[in-house]
């Protein structure tokens, strides 16, 4: 101690007045400090903000009520097990009236306003068409669940993805396999004579020739449509299946009038999901479904073979084992879509997570992260299953189903593999600027 | 009151509202800056829509045709052929007069409730059409063009429409020329004879006027306004599809002009305006907004049945174009 004490006075004597100044200046950044260190964790403890772009009104609002509940399970479950990246995740929801218009506007809102990191939870295309081209200029990383071709088609731009759902042409592409070879190779469609009939049409022809099929007719229908027998005398004698997929109000009429035109002989049937979305089975004149098959994306029926993460997702968002809210047997899910928002979030956690995102500073890093993605396992996080991601095209593939109509239920007969739902384009948003 | 101080009573309220939204840029917030460029740009489509309904008294059910034309017209011009952006809105607002003086010569042998069903029917085969040739407009999920796509070089300088700034200029300018065009024609002798023809259509024949021809052509500068809007819609913000084409963008403009005043030059820029915000906080409270917005235009239509320029005029203020 002794000899420290004149050490220590010598050090007093070495006091200049450029030594103070700096002794100042340190004191001054030490007092300055806890703002910033305040701030820096601010940037890394603060809430991360998602912005959920959601149809509660409009044509939309039967998928929108679903893809909310969906959302805020899933939310509540990340945040429970500590968040994305040790931060919790706050959803700020701004209703988009199912209008193109309005999307644009509300990924505005999202970025100008409300200052959140990413956006996500469009469903309807021409949505997610007319939103996408702010979200690039804004440089607004932007996961839709949408099931369109268009992001994949290399029509958006590098901000868009989509790896929560797998995409038309890839679920369309992947029937065709199992319905030449279980239902018939001659195949009648009817669509609705717009883009998403349009999609159906020019994928599934071009993949049921491949299988040594043919189109016996192509029936599009009008959107102003409402009574559809002066259609069913246009199917060929030769149609083996009928392959359909109308959506909107005019389907239970749709399926009634097929049904009193063909009475007991008729063909095979086919349909898609999409048309009777949130819309009971058992429904007066939906009796005519039975024994036809439709594809689904996620069973809505939990059948015999229900896997564990199936279970966990439906206790989650409350759903039954019929595809119904648990608090109203009547309430219908929209159970083939609503599950791609529950696993966009968890490719959102992951690809933050790889990224080390701290803010929107970093959002280029996101979409390299996103974009060097490759795959997802099946479980609680994916619980519809596995899929493959390409990067490249920003689109996810998975696994499809086909289900048959047995007393007013749908039991699982077929399940695609990835590669049934695989196809071949030139798309490749990494050659973008960020 | 004299010719000259109604004159320059006139340029006060319209440079006076038009100065206030060039300077409103500086003060507002990103998002509200980006919503004024839309309120702008459908402020010239209601525009065009009073000068129809407002002083020529033709009620159209079917604008939506003339201002899709101009959002197709110009927006396919850009996707397919990659015009230049400038020429792209020349032939928006060319497609909008054109397709206006070809329903005109049809729908203008009509009148009243006849014109507006015809109206309505023209615009419902125009919006089928977009959803018919789904391989080249891409119907109801429409078309995307590119930043790049949207920008042009003029005098050597690079002229980008997603620069928040010369978008939001550019939209003033359109809207500065269209309250320009339609000071120019409603105080005419033209306009004074469109609201001849509205106020006594008989009346104006027995006096010699062609009216057809008058309506024609009031029909057609409506068209080319709403045309001129659509263009400019779609160059701003990217994205064509059929639902513009739908009937709601035929009612829209009809609302903003009920709100804002029909008849008057300024009033539909208010409407349009006031709707926007309108529905703007309305959604803030609640999903059912319109039942919101429906109720505050009932208390409008009961105690200000001619809109707010409209009833400010009726008020003692007759200079008010």
């Amino acid at each position: 101690m002794n000899q420290k004490t004149p050490r220590s006075g010598a050090k007093k004597s070495l006091i200049t007045r450029r030594s103070a100044i700096k002794t100042i200046g340190a004191a001054s950044a030490l007092g300055l400090a806890p703002g910033y260190v305040r701030y820096a964790q601010a940037q890394t403890s603060e809430p991360l903000k998602l912005g959920f772009q959601l149809h509660s009104t409009g044509i939309g609002a039967a998928y929108g009520r679903w893809y909310d509940r969906t959302t805020q399970a899933a939310v509540k479950l990340i945040n429970a097990a500590g968040g994305i990246a040790g931060r919790q995740v706050e959803i700020v929801t701004e209703d988009d009236g199912t209008d193109p218009k309005r999307g644009a506007e509300v990924v505005e809102k999202f970025a100008s306003q409300h200052k959140v990191d990413l956006v996500f939870g469009t469903l309807f295309s021409h949505v997610v068409i007319g939103s996408a081209p702010r979200a690039g200029e804004l440089k607004m990383p932007y996961f839709v669940v949408s099931e369109g071709y268009h992001v994949a088609s290399g029509a958006l731009n590098r901000y868009v993805f989509q790896p929560g759902i797998t995409d038309v042409r890839s679920q369309v592409s992947s029937m065709a396999p199992w319905i030449a070879g279980n239902l018939g190779k001659k195949v009648t469609m009817i669509f609705p004579d717009y883009a998403f009939g349009h999609d159906h049409r020019d994928f599934f022809t071009a993949a049921i020739e491949k299988q040594g099929g043919s189109i016996a007719a192509l029936l599009p229908i009008p959107p102003t449509e409402t009574s559809y027998t002066k259609y069913f005398p246009q199917i060929p004698a030769e149609t083996e299946v009928i392959y359909h997929v109308m959506v909107g109000p005019g389907v239970l009429t749709f399926v009634k009038e097929m049904g009193e035109h063909f009475g007991s002989q008729r063909p095979q049937i086919f349909g898609f999901i999409d048309s009777l979305e949130a819309v009971d089975l058992a429904s007066p004149g939906l009796e005519f479904l039975d024994g036809t098959y439709f594809w689904e994306a996620f069973p809505r029926y939990a059948g015999a073979n229900q896997s564990a993460e199936d279970k966990f997702y439906r206790e989650h968002v409350g759903v039954d084992g019929n595809g119904a809210s648990t608090a109203d047997a009547k309430d219908i899910s929209t159970f083939s879509h609503m599950f791609g928002c529950w696993e966009t979030l968890y490719v959102i956690k992951q690809a933050i997570e790889a990224s080390g995102y701290q803010g929107p500073a970093d959002k280029a890093k996101l979409i390299e992260a996103t974009e060097a993605l490759t795959s997802f396992a099946a479980g609680n996080e994916h619980p519809q299953g596995d899929k493959l991601f390409d990067g490249k095209r920003h689109q996810c593939y998975g696994h499809q189903f086909i289900s048959k109509v047995e007393g007013n239920k749908l039991n699982v007969v077929h399940k695609t593999s990835i590669e049934d739902g695989q196809y071949e384009n030139d798309t490749d948003y990494t050659k973008q600027s960020l | 009151m004299t010719p000259a101080l109604r004159a320059r009573r006139i340029l006060l309220l319209h440079g006076g509202l038009a100065l206030l939204l060039l300077l409103c840029q500086f003060v507002l917030p990103d998002y509200h800056h980006t919503n004024f460029v839309s309120i702008m740009v459908l402020a010239v489509y209601a525009l065009g829509y009073n000068l129809l309904v407002g002083y020529t008294g033709l009620l159209s059910l079917g604008h939506a045709m003339f201002f899709a034309a101009g959002l197709y017209g110009a927006g396919m011009g850009v996707h397919y052929f990659a015009w230049n952006p400038v020429v792209a809105f020349i032939a928006g607002a060319a497609a909008g007069l054109f397709l206006a003086v070809l329903v005109g010569l049809v729908a203008l042998r009509t009148s009243g409730v006849a014109f507006m069903i015809v109206t309505m029917m023209f615009a419902q085969a125009a919006f089928l059409t977009t959803l018919y040739f789904n391989d080249v407009t891409h119907g109801d999920e429409g078309l995307t063009l590119t930043q790049a796509a949207r920008s042009f070089a003029l005098f050597g300088t690079v002229i980008d429409l997603t620069n928040p700034a010369i978008r939001y200029n550019l939209a003033w300018l359109l809207l500065a020329g269209a309250l320009a065009v339609m000071l120019l024609v409603v105080l005419s002798p033209a306009g004074r004879v469109l609201i001849a023809i509205r106020e006594n259509e008989e009346r104006t024949r027995m006096l010699g006027y062609d009216v057809r021809r008058y309506k024609l052509a009031a029909l057609g500068v409506s068209g080319l306004l709403s045309g001129a809007a659509g263009a400019a819609y779609v160059l701003f913000f990217g994205y064509v599809g059929s639902s513009f084409a739908a009937i709601p963008y035929s009612i829209y403009p009809l609302l903003w002009v009920l709100l804002g005043g029909v008849g008057t030059v300024a009033g539909p820029v208010i409407g349009t305006l006031l709707m926007f915000y309108l529905i703007e906080i309305a959604r803030d409270y609640s999903s059912s907004y319109m039942i919101v917005v429906g109720a505050i235009l009932l208390v409008l239509v009961l105690f200000f049945p001619k809109g707010i320029i409209g009833s400010w005029r009726a008020r003692g203020q007759g200079w008010i174009p």
